[in-house]
């Protein structure tokens, strides 16, 4: 038996594959006789559908197909992960630029583009609405048709959703209050630019269809197609290779519906890669402006926190309600205060639907929150690092009187990043620190299945739903059937992304398949281990009772041990055969909670940033960028370090350099990656540390935590007050580009 | 009709005759018409680097070379890295081992770049690393991974 590799870094499984280039991402399977599509969409946003002429493309020598919504089932099937509120088509109107109102098929891609060009839609644009002042002016076009949306009581306006939560009485504690601090913060609609653009494939399948897709959640497609095209989930089978890179985006259905229309039509397999551009048009962030009123006492206590929210979502809801609702829930912080009121809106516009994107709506609300923690810590006199531990709710605190109590020992995780990024040492001229803290609700309900097969020889079979776009999901899996069943990690086969074979798993996403998915393979490998022992006690002739199976090795109480596969040989006789365990975790729905569930854990992380800015162009250099996230076990430091690290430096695009820029007509004016920039390899801060705190105590195999997004929460927030504390003003809009900090750095010394 | 234009190419040490299409780009034809699949698409405006092969022992964004301009030319792609017999380069070890692979999707440009970087100046410091690389994005940010796997390939003497 070989040490125990959890809490080892073994090298990532398929990384062999992706520096050989043998990796096949979606775009690189070839389907023998897949016909090409692209869609056609307006150079606007809403407008109304006058006319399709799709004649002229069709007229082309190889265009087999120009699909409009007059070719769809009327009513236009609709789609969507909260509200069946997107149509297949575009129908009678375009609601965001993007919005596709045709899809073209022919023989080669080329073709399909020159084809898609001669598309000739007859249309009126219409006014609409991009900002969230837009959408909540009186008057405003309406983005969604009232009818649709059912009586709500707020069909008549944009606001699709007002979720309230809070505790405590906020006018009482105000009455107490010594100090009361207010103000408005920004947060830009940035995009998740994942390298590899959104693709899909779709083929009629016997009786049934097959669909390939970049998706993150591969069951979760396979219930809506199943339902868009009226098939039972067995004759619908979703292919979804390990995506490159996913950050949310790929969560749900974009343009799958589409192709699979087409290719019912055509009988025949059509396929879909999308540009960058497209991906941009198909997927983003939503902004957000808050208001946050948070009074104290002398000493600095926190008494209330009063957050208004209005989250921009787009034309269609996606995932965009439920990212409002989960990322405002936790605003007030990991802090224990008497009373918070958190009043979070939903408004819909004319622009790209929102949907999940790392972070889940947190960074948006941090940004706010933090910042204004600061501002009260400055008007107190009181020391940011002191003030945060003052009011950090310990091990155990009802923070949230109604949820999960704190988790972990978060003042650890706190006093770390302090000391690691040097606070109280003394900083040179034109220099600033930060510090912020960052906290997001994990995964509130959940189910995941897992098989182990155990075969003759040793070896074994892992078939997993997650989608391994990065994480190192398969790895991590591998490290598990290794640890207990002792077989080498190049032993174990992990098999994701068909649902054809492999069993059900809700999704990939809120950091949760380590936790979720580990612990369904950590019990399909306790099922084999039961199996074995019985098989064993057998063989050796004694009660089942008298045998542990325990990492690898299977011991008898008379002090003999035997190996697995000493066992596999003996036991599973001249036949062969293999052991099968099988894994369930379910994480209900709890309908009294405002979240229809607590959380599993929460993802806890502390940023510190040293900062330095040029007075001159606004430039912000990051000196010292240090996180520190509690993932209670780390099974893979390596990956898990990749995973934080990865996560910060995400979090500094939308600090310090990316925003979707709208232009009148709702028209994205920075699409592509020559105007819209993400972090490069020369955007690192120059110092870059990320360092883990480890109590076993989180609820995965091994006490592990989901960690992937922690890094990511309170970038902003931290980079933000190193800069003030640089600059001496505060800014409260993002990104903090340089012409916005020298325009700040302008204004304060007018004044 | 679709017009072609013969050319002729030395990818990955073989010989290829091949009529391409003139607007056609080389990476259309690595993928397309040789199935060269690892080299990946992604921007096609020589922003992020994803299809960064080596031609003619310089670095460059495939997307943005038209087929019939790399007549002639020696390239090497991700699949030309290993030995014939299927060992990985230092190179590639290197990033396995430094964990500069996370989805995976750049990381066939990443290489290319690192291969032209090593190749042009072989005991790069961080800095010109970072200079030498800044041209392939990776979403996931293994940079610091990335730039460790570069120098420990440089020292091993790739």
């Amino acid at each position: 038996m070989s040490a125990s590799p959890i809490g080892e870094s073994p090298n990532r499984v398929g990384g062999t594959d992706r520096v050989t280039g043998a990796q096949a991402y979606l775009a690189d399977l070839h389907v023998p006789g897949a016909l090409h599509a692209k869609l056609v969409h307006l150079d606007c946003a809403r407008a109304r559908i006058v006319g399709i002429d799709g004649s002229a493309a069709l007229a082309l020598p190889g265009v087999h197909l120009v699909m409009t919504a007059a070719d769809l089932p009327d009513p236009m099937p609709r789609y969507g992960p909260q509200v069946a509120d997107r149509p297949v088509l575009a129908v009678r109107e375009t609601k965001y630029h993007g919005d596709p109102v045709a899809i073209v098929v022919a023989d080669t891609r080329e073709l399909a583009e020159r084809a898609a060009a001669l598309v000739k839609v007859d249309y009126e644009e219409l006014p609409a609405v991009f900002t969230i002042a837009g959408a909540l002016a009186p008057g405003a076009p309406l983005v969604q048709d009232p009818a649709l949306r059912g009586d709500t009581g707020l069909a008549l306006g944009n606001v699709l959703t007002e979720h309230r939560v809070g505790w405590g009485d906020v006018e009482a504690e105000e009455a107490k209050a010594h100090l009361v601090v207010e103000g408005r913060y920004s947060f830009p609609i940035v995009t998740q630019f994942a390298i590899e653009p959104h693709a899909f494939i779709a083929a009629p399948d016997g009786d049934g269809v097959v669909v390939w897709s970049t998706i993150q959640h591969p069951n979760w497609l396979q219930k809506q197609i199943a339902g868009l095209v009226g098939l039972p989930l067995s004759k619908v089978r979703v292919h979804a290779p390990d995506p490159g890179g996913g950050f949310g985006g790929k969560q749900h259905a974009k343009h799958e519906p589409a192709v699979v229309f087409a290719a019912l039509r055509l009988g025949r397999p059509v396929r879909l890669v999308l540009t960058l551009e497209e991906s941009f048009q198909a997927v983003r962030r939503a902004a957000c402006a808050s208001h946050v009123r948070t009074g104290f006492d002398a000493a600095g206590h926190i008494l209330f926190q009063d957050i208004e929210a209005d989250y921009l979502i787009g034309a269609y809801v996606d995932i965009a309600d439920r990212v409002v609702a989960k990322g405002s829930y936790p605003a007030a912080g990991p802090y224990n205060i008497p009373a918070v009121r958190i009043l979070a809106r939903s408004v819909l516009s004319h622009t790209v639907p929102s949907t999940a994107f790392r972070g889940f709506g947190n960074p948006q609300i941090n940004w706010a929150v933090e910042s204004n923690l600061d501002q009260g810590a400055l008007e107190l006199g009181m020391d940011r690092l002191a003030i945060r531990l003052l009011n950090l709710a310990r091990k155990g605190d009802a923070f949230i009187p109604f949820d999960t109590p704190a988790d972990g020992d978060w003042e650890q995780t706190v006093r770390r990043a302090a000391s690691e990024g040097g606070w109280d040492a003394p900083l040179p001229p034109g220099r600033g620190r930060g510090i912020a803290l960052g906290i997001k609700s994990g995964p509130t309900t959940g189910l995941s299945y897992a098989i182990v097969r155990l075969l003759g020889d040793g070896s074994a079979v892992v078939y997993a739903g997650t989608s391994d776009m990065g994480q190192g999901a398969r790895t991590v899996f591998s490290q598990i059937v290794a640890q207990e069943l002792g077989a080498p990690m190049d032993w174990v086969t992990v098999i994701m992304g068909d649902t054809a074979i492999v069993p059900y798993d809700q999704q990939t996403s809120a950091s949760r398949s380590t936790v979720l998915m580990g612990n369904a393979v950590l019990m399909a490998c306790r099922d084999v281990q039961a199996k074995l022992g019985a098989l064993a006690a057998r063989i050796a002739g004694v009660e089942v009772g008298d045998v542990i199976v325990d990492a690898g090795v299977v011991r008898v109480a008379d002090g003999r041990v035997l190996t697995i596969r000493e066992v596999l040989a003996s036991g599973l006789g001249r036949l062969g055969g293999e052991i099968t365990g099988l894994g369930e975790v379910r994480k209900d729905a709890d309908p009294s909670h405002p979240l229809s569930g607590a959380p599993a854990f929460f993802e806890f992380n502390c940023t510190v940033i040293e900062a330095d800015v040029d007075r001159e162009t606004g430039d912000v250099t990051l000196v010292k960028h240090i996180t520190v996230s509690d993932v209670g076990k780390a099974l893979n430091p390596l990956h898990v370090r990749m995973q934080d690290e990865g996560a910060a430096i995400m979090g500094l695009g939308h600090t310090l350099m990316e925003h979707c820029i709208y232009d009148e007509r709702g028209r994205m004016r920075n699409l592509g990656a020559i105007d819209y920039r993400i972090p490069t390899i020369m955007d690192l801060p120059v110092e870059l540390r990320s360092e883990i705190i480890e109590n076993e105590d989180g609820p995965g195999p091994y006490g592990s935590k989901g960690m992937s997004e922690g890094a990511l929460l309170c970038v902003a927030s931290a980079v933000g007050a190193a800069v003030r504390d640089a600059i001496g003003v505060p800014i409260r809009d993002l990104p903090l580009t340089p012409e916005r900090v020298w325009r700040a750095l302008q204004e304060d010394g007018a004044r | 009709m679709t017009l072609t234009l013969p050319i002729e190419l030395t990818v990955n040490g073989r010989r290829r005759v091949l009529d391409v299409a003139p607007q056609h780009t080389l990476l259309d034809v690595l993928r397309d018409d040789l199935g060269l699949t690892g080299t990946k698409e992604c921007c096609l405006v020589g922003e992020c680097g994803a299809c960064t092969v080596i031609v003619d022992g310089r670095a460059v964004d495939s997307c943005l070379v038209l087929a019939v301009e790399a007549d002639g030319a020696v390239i090497l792609t991700v699949e030309g890295l290993s030995s014939a017999d299927g060992r990985l380069s230092t190179l590639q070890t290197s990033f396995l081992d430094k964990g500069a692979v996370q989805c995976g999707f750049c990381i066939p440009g990443q290489l290319m770049s690192a291969h032209a970087l090593l190749d042009l100046n072989p005991h790069p410091t961080r800095e010109e690393i970072a200079e030498g690389m800044a041209g392939n994005l990776c979403r996931c940010a293994c940079y610091e991974q990335i730039t460790d796997a570069v120098l420990a390939a440089s020292e091993a003497g790739r």
